[in-house]
């Protein structure tokens, strides 16, 4: 046979069949009732937030290794290898920061997640990035967060500098806030820089404090933690005597484990976000990972991709690097599918329940509390992992903040600040995969940002 | 473009002839055109012959027709006009009333003859610019972000998308080699790469800009070089003082607007068509927020403030100008041509530049007043119906025009009767 003649086999396997095939082995759990008999710890994720330097990486880099997740040869290895490109501080960021790229410029450009427990409960942390260009990676872990870690840097200088008008602390607040995270833990960092100074610490208390409670959070859910991240001080241990005298509080560790999850949506249509497309080895040419926002589902389900309208069937659920045959909301879950070509399933999107999928659409009205003004503008629109153009096309109304009242209709300019309703068009330029339609229902948080800046947040509104 | 032959009376009626010379050109031809008037150009018709027996055969002749324009189909990645209508001018291949789809080819001549004094200061406006021989400024530009970078050529009057570059990059995962990640990235610079050599004519251009959030603009700029030295590619090399690189905060393509803000490229680029357009419109937007009773938008508010000759800078999407009856087009030249009597800027902007597109967003039209004028928008019932038409109208437009980011040429620009 020549070889330009060779024959191609027939690989191409019916979608149809493979889907029958998979949703045989469905063992027709309920779930819910699975989850309650399982004794397992609670699970919560939370993430770090903070302006760029204020040493959020360092700081969840040292909690792992205190905690013995990452062990001291690793650390070893990451001391010597920071060092040789003179960057020794950065050690226990490298923990989190794991590519090149990240490491050469010293700063966190993705979203990192780690794993950790205590006696109580199961953590996740989703290592923010602070720098202004990265806050749509932000954005998609703050979207999977219960609560956050605020991280403040409160060397002289730095500290106003991140807290200005423009410093990513008042922003990622104010973005966590609309994501709607309500218990946030504020962990003054670098305290050493300032000789565990009590009155630098009542200062940014104070300010922040007040900040935070402009920005929506009840007093009583907030909390302040002296901490050092470098040299390990009121993280996981309690700080030497006498070198915080002031403070009677806990520990960081401490104060995380005061955090109550916040209640999942067990009862609705299974919904996930995907974070990743991936190959999952050889056995598993398809697996997504992400966190289930809501609903259940186990092995042998059929699922549909949202906004392609793809269905797929769950061949594998792995929780936690464990093979498990369901997963419930709260769980970050890895879902190896079959059925489905990798290229049909993008990051972004929303896998559901194919009896009750969200829907696709390509304009949606909104709720939002506009954080700059707001004219009929292009932006981006942020959901989750999923990031795409559009334009906001209509205004519809402003509101009066303290009564909700209507007090314009129509308006022609929405000032900073204010509340309002608007309709979003979503880009339908082609090329632009989903044919213009993103995946959102009544009460999906959207942020819109333009020209490098969060000019609103809300949910969507019927 | 070349005018050959003008013959316009002073009321606006006659006839111009032209020779297109670049791809341009036919954006301008699109511009001038109005459903109803006549074009004279070559076409090629397939005639059918009925002989003695009954058996037929078709050939192909060339002719010239001269038809009313019932439909006009623009593609800006290929700068193609198609345009439909019924011949008024009978010869022995065509029958009078028949139709026919005139697809008009550059150096080739056509005539347009406008009815009813379709000739009006804007639509002359529009020849001169198009005859204006001096230099265009061309430039490349490529926004990215992680995973997407929309490879443009920004024209004087036109940004085309010419590929759009979309993948997934593996994310930060536990248990993944490092490696991959940095074999994602390589894999993603390549596409973009690759994009650039097929769809840019880098030594025609005078500036390639590469625009990103964090470093990938930087990234890429070193990729491109590293390649292209290995590759040996000896006039990508002699560009290498055309590629600039800058900031934006996204890899979508409106970022491009926030592009052309930059001090730096302003720099570069002095006194182009589209950086004035693009100026315009940032300055608008910053009116809005500073002073907003001087910053007015669509089009009953605005022809309020142009009666009472408050209007400093006039900007109008030439989608509006585009309309379909001569009565609304005629609005808007009043409005351009009372603007300039009284001493202000009337901009007629691109609606294929991403300044004309965000003017578009906001009903096509805006104003910059030379002092603030208060409760514009409090209008009577019957204009606010009006105003919902005008809308929908610009809506249906807007979606029209998204394709004029055609990936290869298939999309195109319909304006239906």
């Amino acid at each position: 046979m020549s070889l330009g003649g060779q024959q191609q086999p027939n690989i191409t396997v019916s979608n149809t069949a493979e889907l029958e095939r998979v949703a045989k082995t469905r063992k027709n759990l309920d779930v819910a009732e699975e989850y309650k008999k399982l004794k397992t710890k609670e699970n919560a994720n939370f993430v770090v937030i903070g302006h760029v330097d204020a040493g959020k990486s360092t700081l969840m880099g040292r909690l792992l290794y205190d905690l013995g997740v990452v062990d001291e040869r690793t650390l070893k290895k990451y001391k010597q290898e920071a060092e040789k490109i003179g960057k020794s501080s950065f050690a226990f960021a490298w923990v989190l920061d794991q590519t090149s790229e990240e490491r050469s410029r010293g700063v966190t450009i993705d979203i990192a997640s780690n794993k950790f427990e205590t006696e109580n409960c199961s953590y996740t942390i989703l290592d923010a990035p602070g720098h202004k260009d990265f806050i749509p990676n932000m954005i998609a872990g703050a979207s999977q967060a219960d609560f956050a870690v605020l991280v403040i840097d409160s060397t002289t200088g730095e500290f106003e500098t991140g807290f200005n008008f423009r410093g990513q602390t008042k922003e990622h607040t104010l973005l966590v806030r609309s994501m709607g995270v309500q218990r946030i833990i504020v962990a003054v960092n670098k305290l050493d820089n300032a000789n565990w100074s009590s009155a630098r610490f009542e200062e940014i208390t104070a300010q922040i404090g007040q900040f935070l409670t402009t920005a929506g959070f009840n007093p009583k859910n907030v909390s302040f933690v002296p901490c050092s991240g470098l040299t390990g001080a009121n993280v996981t241990k309690k700080p030497k005597e006498g070198l915080i005298p002031w403070y009677t509080g806990g520990t960081l560790v401490d104060e995380l484990e005061k955090t109550k999850p916040s209640k999942r949506a067990i009862e609705k249509p299974f919904r996930l976000t995907v974070a990743d497309v991936f190959r999952g080895g050889v056995m598993h040419p398809v697996s997504v990972a992400g966190r289930v926002d809501a609903g259940s589902v186990q092995v042998g389900d059929i699922l549909v991709d949202m906004p392609t309208g793809e269905r797929a069937a769950v061949k594998a659920i792995e929780v936690d690097d464990e093979q498990r045959d369901w997963a419930i909301a709260g769980h970050n879950a890895v879902l190896h599918l079959a059925g489905i070509e990798i290229d049909h399933i993008r990051q972004g999107d929303i896998l559901c329940d194919p009896t009750h999928p969200i829907p696709a659409v390509s304009s949606f009205n909104m709720k939002i509390l506009a954080f700059e003004s707001i004219t009929p503008m292009m932006v981006d629109i942020h959901r989750g992992r999923l990031n795409t153009a559009g334009r906001v096309a209509k205004m519809i109304a402003v509101y009066d903040k303290a009564t909700g009242t209507v007090t314009k209709k129509k308006p022609r300019h929405i000032l900073a600040g204010g509340l309002a309703s608007i309709t979003v068009q979503v880009d339908n330029g082609p090329g632009v995969i989903g044919g213009g339609t993103i995946p959102v229902e009544v009460g999906t948080r959207i942020v819109l940002r333009a020209f490098g800046q969060t000019v609103a947040a809300g949910l969507v509104e019927a | 473009m070349k005018v050959i032959k003008n013959l316009v009376d002073r009321d606006g009626n006659g006839s111009i002839t032209l020779f297109p010379e670049e791809p341009e050109d036919m954006w301008h031809t699109y511009n001038l055109l109005t459903l109803g008037d006549h074009l004279t150009a070559s076409a090629i018709r397939k005639v059918s012959t009925e002989s003695s027996t009954g058996s037929t055969s078709t050939h192909r002749v060339h002719t010239t027709l001269t038809t009313t324009i019932t439909s006009i189909d623009f593609d800006p990645p290929s700068s193609t006009l198609h345009i439909n209508g019924r011949v008024i001018t009978e010869n022995k291949h065509v029958k009078l009333g028949s139709y026919h789809t005139l697809d008009l080819e550059l150096n080739r001549n056509f005539t347009i003859t406008k009815p009813n004094g379709g000739w009006d200061s804007v639509a002359m406006q529009v020849i001169r610019d198009a005859c204006d021989p001096a230099e265009k400024a061309e430039i490349g530009a490529v926004v990215m972000q992680e995973g997407l970078a929309n490879v443009c050529l920004v024209t004087e009057y036109m940004t085309v998308l010419r590929q759009r570059v979309d993948v997934s990059l593996p994310r930060k995962r536990r248990g993944v080699a490092m490696v991959s990640f940095d074999k994602g990235m390589e894999r993603f610079y390549e596409q973009v790469y690759q994009a650039i050599l097929k769809h840019l004519p880098i030594e025609s251009l005078k500036v390639v800009l590469l625009a990103s959030p964090g470093f990938l603009a930087d990234g890429l700029m070193k990729y491109i070089f590293a390649k292209a030295t290995t590759a040996g590619n000896i006039p990508l090399l002699r560009s290498r003082p055309k590629f600039i690189t800058a900031h934006t905060s996204s890899g979508h393509i409106h970022s491009l607007s926030e592009l052309l803000a930059s001090q730096e490229i302003q720099a570069r680029l002095t006194n182009t068509r589209f950086l004035k357009e693009s100026r315009a419109i940032d300055e608008f937007y910053a009116m809005m927020t500073t002073d907003e009773d001087r910053a007015w938008y669509g089009i009953s508010e605005v022809e309020k403030a142009v009666g009472k000759g408050a209007v400093q800078t006039l900007l109008i999407s030439n989608s509006l100008m585009r309309s379909q009856t001569v009565v609304e087009r005629r609005r808007y030249v009043r409005m351009v041509e009372e603007v300039k009597g009284n001493g202000g800027e009337a901009l007629v902007l691109s609606s294929v530049h991403e300044s004309g597109r965000r003017l578009d967003g906001l009903g096509g039209v805006a104003a910059i007043l030379g002092f603030p004028l208060l409760g514009l928008d409090e209008d009577e019932n019957e204009e606010e119906a009006e105003e919902e038409e005008e809308g929908q109208r610009l809506e249906k437009e807007a979606n029209g025009e998204g394709a004029v980011n055609g990936v290869n040429g298939t999309e195109v620009v319909k304006v239906k009767v």
